[in-house]
């Protein structure tokens, strides 16, 4: 059951709608770089990638990595919507004693690849997921989502190395380019251009979109398919807190819980019923 | 105790033996297997051998993407990096995930030797013991050295095996019991018990003989395992002898001395005397002239002893 375009653009403004939704609940997230990321892990998890929600651990899957674990909402929406779970948990999330934990935790939540949250680590371990599938000879894939500011750590240079020493064609890699990190822009924190010069001389095949457009999403995915010998990136110019209108663009949006008044502008944004 | 091999060959023998009967064991290393000897490995199973380059975090999370996709990785660098440098990633992506990851450290204490304090680990038992789900192995010969990365490699969950640079004597007989979380006991006595782990082993047997050559009664435990820590063998020990020594190729911060000072203090109270690193770093020199120079040869722990039974006061006290 794969959707088609216009069907993962519904679906990805319901993730968007459980996002705000989720973080409002649970009184501290990360809104901006997951709702960023919203329309990249739709068209993952209704389209691109072999999974099965009722048999989450199936040896012959495709896998995520969430490398950005603090966007784990709109995982924990993407899972929950394509049924590994109830959406009745995603009010619970970063509550004790609840299933999501404030980044993921591949032991206690149903669909989740790897637990993540510590920056850089997520890409190192899809590297060794991608090196298993090669080893095994499956044909399976393995996705993995970074943030701009994630590249700041020296870990994710190791693994993209790594990656491209073994001719890991199996591997994809998500830079979810919205421009912004914590303390402010990329370029006012720790300057990272030119990104693309730096992947293609690290050895990866780079595709460069627009991470909103559905079409271009699923057009780069069926891209990296087709490389044989590198690892792919995809390198997609998002817009931080995409479809909140006081969220776009903000960086202090990046770790903020909206406000009850907040949220209800927000879903207005969104589209959705308060 | 005539024959003496280094425990990074035992572990590399074993490796390259297993190898054979476990199709899903593969081996990291991080520019260093020649060294770490898991090359002996890469020699037969050069299929199943990835050099990671020098990028010890790296390797640490590649192992735990391996282990999660069901493969059972051995990742192997000297002591300093593999614990030090990769901590944090060790932490994260294999101990929390309790992922099946085997991290097979070498040229661990100060018997590194030559290349001085900036590679010698005399840290890595106390920041591994710290870590939640994490089993810390340091067997101290080559018959404990083989059985532990058998053991190891049995065990599902994240382990922490420690091997050392030098050749040290065989002290154990090949049919030894090897359990983890289980010390072994070498000798019964009454008087005061020595508990050593990894290459100090070696060295409390010889401390046990002139020891007994004085007229002591010894105990003595090689605690390959330093966690799950044996609580059983070390409150009988507590309560059956009149001391304990702690003796080991490590700071005597965090390690196996702290390990048994926290037992015997919620548990048996008795006097404890840590034979190691006394909070200091290394440097350059040849093993024994270091092992000498930081007081961890078998006279420091026939020393030790006598403090531990009031015979003679601490060099540090009167100080």
């Amino acid at each position: 059951m794969k959707q088609n375009v216009a069907e993962l653009k519904a679906t990805a403004n319901i993730m968007r709608q459980d996002i705000v939704r989720m973080i409002n609940a649970a009184g501290s997230g990360h809104p901006g770089g997951s709702l960023s990321a919203a329309d990249i892990v739709a068209a993952l998890y209704f389209n691109v990638m072999d999974i099965d929600p009722q048999d989450p651990k199936k040896v012959n899957r495709d896998k995520f990595v969430l490398s950005k674990g603090h966007a784990a909402p709109v995982l924990y929406a993407a899972l929950a919507n394509r049924g590994f779970f109830a959406k009745e948990e995603l009010l619970k999330l970063r509550k004790f004693g609840a299933m999501l934990q404030g980044h993921p935790d591949m032991k206690g939540t149903p669909g989740v690849d790897m637990s993540t949250g510590s920056l850089g680590q997520g890409i190192s371990t899809a590297v060794g997921m991608a090196l298993a599938n090669k080893i095994d000879g499956r044909e399976n894939r393995v996705y993995t989502l970074l943030g701009d500011g994630e590249i700041n750590e020296g870990l994710v240079w190791e693994a993209l190395m790594a990656g491209a020493h073994y001719k890991l064609s199996n591997l994809t890699a998500i830079l979810d380019y919205n421009g912004l990190q914590i303390d402010g822009s990329n370029d006012e924190v720790m300057g990272i251009k030119p990104v693309d010069k730096k992947f293609e001389a690290f050895g990866w095949n780079v595709i460069e979109i627009d991470g909103h457009d559905m079409d271009a999403i699923l057009a780069a995915f069926e891209e990296a398919k087709k490389e044989t010998t590198k690892p792919s990136v995809i390198l997609a110019n998002t817009v931080k807190g995409k479809g909140v209108s006081f969220m776009e663009g903000d960086y202090g949006w990046h770790g903020q819980a909206p406000s009850d008044e907040q949220l209800a502008q927000a879903l207005k944004d969104l589209g959705g019923d308060c | 105790m005539s024959k003496k091999i280094a425990t990074r060959e035992s572990y590399g023998n074993a490796l390259k033996r297993l190898g054979a009967t476990n199709e899903n064991l593969v081996v990291l290393d991080a520019d260093l297997s020649k060294s770490t000897k898991t090359a002996v490995f890469g020699a037969e199973f050069p299929e199943r051998h990835f050099n990671m380059g020098i990028a010890e975090q790296n390797m640490i999370g590649v192992a735990a993407g391996l282990a999660s996709a069901g493969k059972i990785p051995v990742a192997s660098s000297f002591a300093m990096f593999a614990a030090g440098r990769a901590f944090e990633v060790v932490r994260n992506s294999v101990c929390y995930p309790k992922l099946n990851v085997k991290i097979c450290a070498t040229h661990a204490g100060v018997t590194v030797g030559d290349d001085g304090a900036s590679h010698q680990a005399i840290e890595d038992l106390s920041i591994m013991r710290s870590l939640p789900n994490m089993v810390v192995l340091n067997p101290g010969d080559d018959v404990t050295a083989q059985k532990a990365v058998e053991a190891m490699l049995e065990y599902v969950g994240p382990v922490y095996a420690r091997f050392g640079r030098a050749a040290v004597p065989v002290v154990h007989a090949e049919d030894v019991d090897f359990v983890i979380g289980k010390g072994i006991q070498m000798s019964e006595g009454t008087d005061v018990t020595i508990i050593a782990t990894g290459i100090l082993v070696a060295e409390a047997v010889e401390a046990k003989e002139t020891l007994e050559k004085e007229g002591y009664s010894v105990r003595l435990i090689d605690m390959h395992t330093i966690k799950p820590i044996d609580t059983d063998i070390i409150v009988k020990a507590a309560t059956e002898t009149k001391a304990i020594v702690t003796a080991e190729e490590h700071s005597i911060i965090g390690g196996l001395g702290s390990a048994v000072a926290e037992v015997v203090a919620e548990h048996a109270p008795t006097k404890v005397v840590r034979v190691g690193v006394k909070d200091t770093f290394g440097e350059s020199g040849s093993p024994d002239q270091l092992m000498e120079a930081y007081g961890m040869k078998a006279t420091d722990i026939v020393e030790a002893v006598k403090v531990a039974l009031g015979e003679k006061v601490a060099v540090e006290a009167v100080k």
